[in-house]
């Protein structure tokens, strides 16, 4: 792995980045998912199992990503992202496309959620590159104080890393203050080698955060892929000092999936990462699978879906 | 943030302990008439159950009884009958896998994760797949009708109680022959529930025998003039001694003995993996494995890097509980190994090896060791040569795969061998040139009953498993 | 004019591929079967064994390096050379074994054969006994059977070139290479067939031959710790429990010898292939 001094260096040109790139270490598919599912067998229970719940609660980027999304549907996802029920505080953002974040900030009303808005032609990233920005500095003005990018996926393929490098520079030029998720859509990267390359590219380039996948296209945040990232987040930390985030997104539904991405968390990258600074879920039908479930940590029986409010 | 996983045991109830356990001689439980023995947790020094041990008089009803039933029932069995009583076998192991997952880290300190998740349903799987092989020993390729041996006295060691027995049983019952079994002193609890599946299996009396004791039985039982055929799994040591004593009777002998692994890990290894392999190979079953990879080979290009994310990896191993779901090290398996360990360690220190164990924290009762690694190792020292049997890797650098492999290859032992690397060509030139009965590349301690497993040199001949397997139980 | 006087050989030892006199100096003369004098042969000595067994390790990596191809055919070659001395072996298997000479050509025409039939087997054993283990994961995993290393060969005594040919030829077949004490009453065929491997294409050291005592050089061999497994084959009945307890020392593979020595003209089979064979599982995962 290089040192700090090399990585100014491997950005370079099109070249140094992709020796760089090129230059990580493999990884192996069966091994790596053998580790992942060795994580799964962590049984985790009582006081650290609500202790979790609450976590991953605090973590969950509460999202809705529809065509049909509409002002009523953003402002009854606002109110659960808030107060998700009583006694349970509010999550770490809501996720909208660009045109329904002022929807959101007006919901939201100074609540201390973040607004994360996807850009740059989401979800396939298939646009000019005037497009994405104008789209990201669109988001940015109404609001967003996050912005979830894709990077685009058919430069990263035919192995335009130079590319897909400065998008996202540029991307985070006009996304400002806002902090910058970098979705890698690791399901149409297809093997591990490609998630840790790129997501070593996207934290060359600045990205706050390295998100597994729109949501939209299968598979999306599976256990190893997530470990794979909070492997390169892990090293990165090891040699700059700096601390990046990871988000999988997509395809987490239940407690049970949250707590083994969670103990991933905790013995991959580190216990320092167990916070929604540096951690994150995108999902929608899980929040509330995480309130029953705590129900019935706090209840002492099994809770039900009627116990929980549908949004 | 920390955040401590709770507690997490399994139950202990589930193991269904009874407060003694008999020995099993033709097909009935048995008061041996040896000196009774008491099988101890090592997690916590408790006595589990005591249980009791054959004289020399009982082997000699054991193999008798085996003899016995050899002559009248299962060596004139056809062999799709004999089948189907070992697929009933495999069928029960399954049914009761948490009962003896349970006992098994009661009785030998592993992590229930480990007895519950590899021991087990690999004894099982071992008595399906020879199962098959019963009636259908004609394509093995050993002619066309091969014959079994007779009585086979088996011998096996204290890591894998369970497994072990289903390694040493299920070819020596597909091939046709019958069976008396010694299981390890400190460890002969599984053993003996596998002796009331095989009852409930309603296997014929006598074709499996199973004689807790010492080394002494287990001398009396090879040494008895009616045995056989001959299967020991333990140390070298000891696996000298008996094929001493065996020469001269003719005899069929099979060993599996100890070993000294190499790891072999190259500066383009899937870094990551290759942590997570090493981690895997020596602290496993608390390194009490013969194929452990006990030495680490690195190219000194990357030893410095790897060493640190080995370090920070091992550190998060959970040490503590075998019955706790989380436990990743259990307990080692007796005091008297835990002072070998300690004393082969004070050996490393000792001879300039720089130590470096995890920080985690040891419970006030039982026999643990935590996890340690020494770097600076040279092919000379103690460390590097002898069989630890415990949770300590030794750490020596390479610069060339010439180099590797000669370090890899110098040794008596040659049981497995590790490979990590990208290149393709290169992991066959070392599978090609490393003395080992098993390389695992970009693997480790991988079993599967399927795949032939044993060693070369020292660590002895024959081998358990596949078609390779079968050998050893046959007249050929 | 008197008869020409025959100019008569030198029976020396074969060790890496020269014929050195034993290091010891010393010989011990061979007669026929009717008690004549037929020659003096080496005596070989411990001394002789332990270079005999250097020089097997030092021939080791490179004849089991080599394909699997290449050996049969060297094999083979050996086959040919024998059969081009035919009438030699005859007189010297006949004037050992004291056997009518029809008799004595069948033996060499069987020894022949033999070294054909191991030949052919070169190529054949790793898919007659290894091959892919179907395992319950995504690896690929397969077996191969590998040659075990240098063997100690005790040959036999009575059969003095049919019988030492059917010990040898599995030993060079699997890749192995051999130190082999010849029939100490009946060593000048084995001299002879060293004659025949220097020069055939057998690498020097692939094979060792030593004359001399059975009994004086057997417990060195079966002890000697680079050695991997030992044949007792030729081993003299009372010797034999010891040589087993002195090759447990270092976890040998023997092959033990049968009772009496067996009718080396029967067909063989690869049970004189299997125990010189280590086989080794290699394991790799199958991903993307």
């Amino acid at each position: 792995m290089a040192g700090t001094t090399e990585l100014t260096d491997v950005t370079r040109d099109e070249g140094a980045l992709r020796r760089f790139l090129h230059g990580l270490p493999g990884v192996d598919a069966v091994g790596i998912e053998q580790r992942s599912a060795g994580l799964a067998t962590r049984s985790i229970k009582k006081a650290s199992k609500l202790r979790a719940i609450e976590l991953a609660i605090s973590m969950v980027d509460l999202t809705t990503l529809e065509g049909a999304d509409t002002h009523g549907k953003i402002r009854s996802l606002c109110a659960k992202a808030k107060r998700p029920e009583a006694g349970v505080s509010h999550v770490a953002a809501v996720c909208v496309y660009p045109d329904l974040v002022a929807t959101a900030k007006e919901a939201l009303d100074g609540a201390p959620v973040r607004i994360a808005s996807v850009a740059t032609a989401f979800p396939s990233g298939r646009s000019s590159r005037q497009v994405k920005l104008a789209d990201t500095e669109f988001a940015v003005a109404q609001g967003a104080t996050e912005v979830d990018m894709v990077i685009d996926r058919g430069a990263f393929l035919s192995g335009r890393y130079g590319q897909v490098f400065e998008e996202i520079q540029a991307v985070k030029a006009a996304a400002g203050s806002a902090h910058l998720k970098v979705i890698l859509e690791t399901g149409e990267l297809a093997t591990y080698d490609n998630v840790r390359r790129a997501s070593w590219l996207a934290l060359l380039a600045g990205g706050d955060f390295i998100k597994t996948s729109t949501g939209k296209v299968s598979p999306a945040a599976t256990l190893p892929v997530t470990n794979v990232m909070l492997q390169a987040v892990r090293d990165w930390h090891g040699v700059t000092g700096e601390l990046r985030g990871v988000k999988p997104a997509g395809g987490i539904r239940t407690t049970k999936d949250a707590i083994r991405h969670l103990v991933a968390v905790n013995e991959v990258a580190g216990p320092e990462w167990l916070t929604p600074d540096l951690f994150r879920f995108g999902a929608s039908s899980l929040l509330n699978d995480l309130l029953m479930q705590r129900r019935t940590q706090l209840d002492g029986h099994y809770s039900g879906p009627d116990y929980v409010t549908v949004d | 943030m920390t955040w401590e996983y709770a507690p997490a045991p399994e139950s202990r109830a589930i193991a269904n302990l009874k407060p003694g356990y008999r020995m099993f001689v033709d097909g009935e439980f048995v008061d041996g008439t040896g000196e009774p023995l008491k099988s101890v947790n090592p997690a916590t020094e408790e006595v589990l159950a005591e249980v009791s041990t054959a004289s020399a008089a009982d082997v000699d009803k054991a193999v008798k009884a085996a003899h016995r039933a050899y002559d009248k029932t299962w060596g004139r069995m056809p062999g799709a009958e004999r089948a189907k009583y070992i697929f009933r076998i495999a069928r029960m192991i399954a049914e009761r896998a948490r009962e003896l997952a349970v006992l098994e880290s009661l009785d030998n300190g592993k992590p229930i994760r480990e007895s519950r998740d590899t021991d087990v349903p690999t004894a099982a799987a071992h008595f399906f797949y020879h199962a098959g092989w019963a009636d259908k020993l004609e394509y093995a390729g050993y002619g066309p009708d091969p014959r079994p041996l007779g009585v086979a006295g088996q011998v096996i060691p204290w890591n894998f109680p369970l497994l072990m027995a289903a390694w040493k049983i299920a070819p020596a019952l597909a091939c046709g022959n019958t069976v008396v079994l010694k299981p390890a002193e400190t460890t002969p609890l599984t053993a003996l529930v596998l002796a009331e599946i095989i009852q409930q299996a309603e296997l014929p009396p006598g074709v499996v025998n199973i004689i807790p004791g010492a080394g002494d039985v287990g001398a009396e039982l090879v040494n008895h003039p009616g045995v056989n055929k001959v299967a020991f799994t333990g140390s070298t040591e000891v696996g000298k001694v008996i094929q001493a004593s065996l020469a001269g009777t003719g005899k069929k002998l099979t060993l599996e003995l100890g070993g000294k692994a190499a790891n072999i890990v190259f500066d383009d290894a899937p870094l990551d993996q290759a942590v997570e392999g090493i981690v895997n190979g020596i602290f496993f079953n608390q390194g009490h494995v013969c194929c452990a990879g006990s030495r680490l080979l690195v190219q000194e290009s990357i030893a410095e890097e790897l060493l640190d994310r080995l370090r920070a990896r091992v550190s998060t191993l959970r040490l503590g509980d075998p019955l706790d779901k989380n436990t990743d090290i259990g307990a080692i398996n007796s005091r008297e190994q835990l002072t070998k360990i300690t004393e082969l360690v004070a050996a490393g220190e000792q001879e300039g090896a720089q130590r470096w164990t995890s920080p985690c924290p040891l419970p006030d009762k039982g026999f643990y060791f935590a996890p340690t690694v020494f770097a600076g190792v040279t092919q000379s020292m103690r460390i590097a040569r002898e069989e630890i049997f415990g949770p300590v890797l030794s750490v020596l650098t390479f610069r060339t795969p010439e180099e590797a492999l000669a370090k890899a290859n110098n040794t008596p032992y040659g049981l497995s061998a590790g490979v990590w690397t990208e290149k393709g060509s290169r992991i066959l030139w070392l599978a090609d040139k490393l003395r080992a009965g098993v390389v695992w590349a970009n693997t480790f301690n991988r079993f599967d009953p399927t795949a032939p497993f044993g060693g070369y040199q020292e660590s002895g001949f024959g081998r358990e498993g596949g078609r390779a397997g079968l050998e050893a139980y046959l007249d050929v | 004019m008197s008869d020409r006087v025959p100019v008569s050989k030198t029976y020396k030892l074969y060790l890496g591929g020269a014929f050195p006199r034993s290091e010891s100096g010393r010989t011990y003369p061979v007669s026929d079967a009717k008690g004549r004098f037929l020659a003096n042969a080496a005596q070989g000595s411990r001394k002789d064994l332990r270079d005999a067994v250097v020089a097997a390790r030092g021939a080791f990596g490179g004849w089991s390096g080599a394909t699997a191809y290449n050996r049969g055919q060297v094999i083979y070659r050996v086959a040919e050379l024998l059969e081009g001395r035919r009438e030699q072996f005859a007189a010297e298997v006949a004037a050992g074994e004291g056997v009518p000479s029809r008799r004595a050509e069948s033996l060499v025409d069987t020894a022949v054969d033999r070294l054909v039939w191991y030949a052919g087997w070169t190529d054949k054993i790793a898919a007659v006994l290894g091959g892919a283990n179907p395992v319950a994961g995504p690896y690929f995993s397969f077996s191969v059977p590998e040659p075990t290393g240098v063997v100690g060969v005790l040959a036999p005594q009575r059969s003095s070139l049919l019988g030492l040919v059917s010990v040898l030829a599995p030993v060079l077949a699997v890749g192995a290479t051999a130190v082999v004490v010849t029939s100490q009453d009946r060593p000048l065929p084995a001299i002879t067939l060293s004659e025949v491997l220097a020069t055939s294409d057998v690498p020097g050291g692939v094979v060792n031959l030593l004359t001399g005592h059975t009994a004086e050089l057997a417990p060195w061999l079966a002890a000697h710790a680079d050695v991997n497994a030992l044949d007792l084959t030729g081993a003299p009945a009372e010797l034999r429990a010891d040589l087993e307890r002195a090759a447990a020392g270092t976890v040998k593979r023997v092959l033990r010898a049968p009772s009496t020595e067996p009718d080396w003209q029967e067909r063989p089979d690869i049970r004189r292939l299997r125990p010189l064979l280590e086989t080794k599982t290699v394991w790799h995962p199958m991903g993307v």
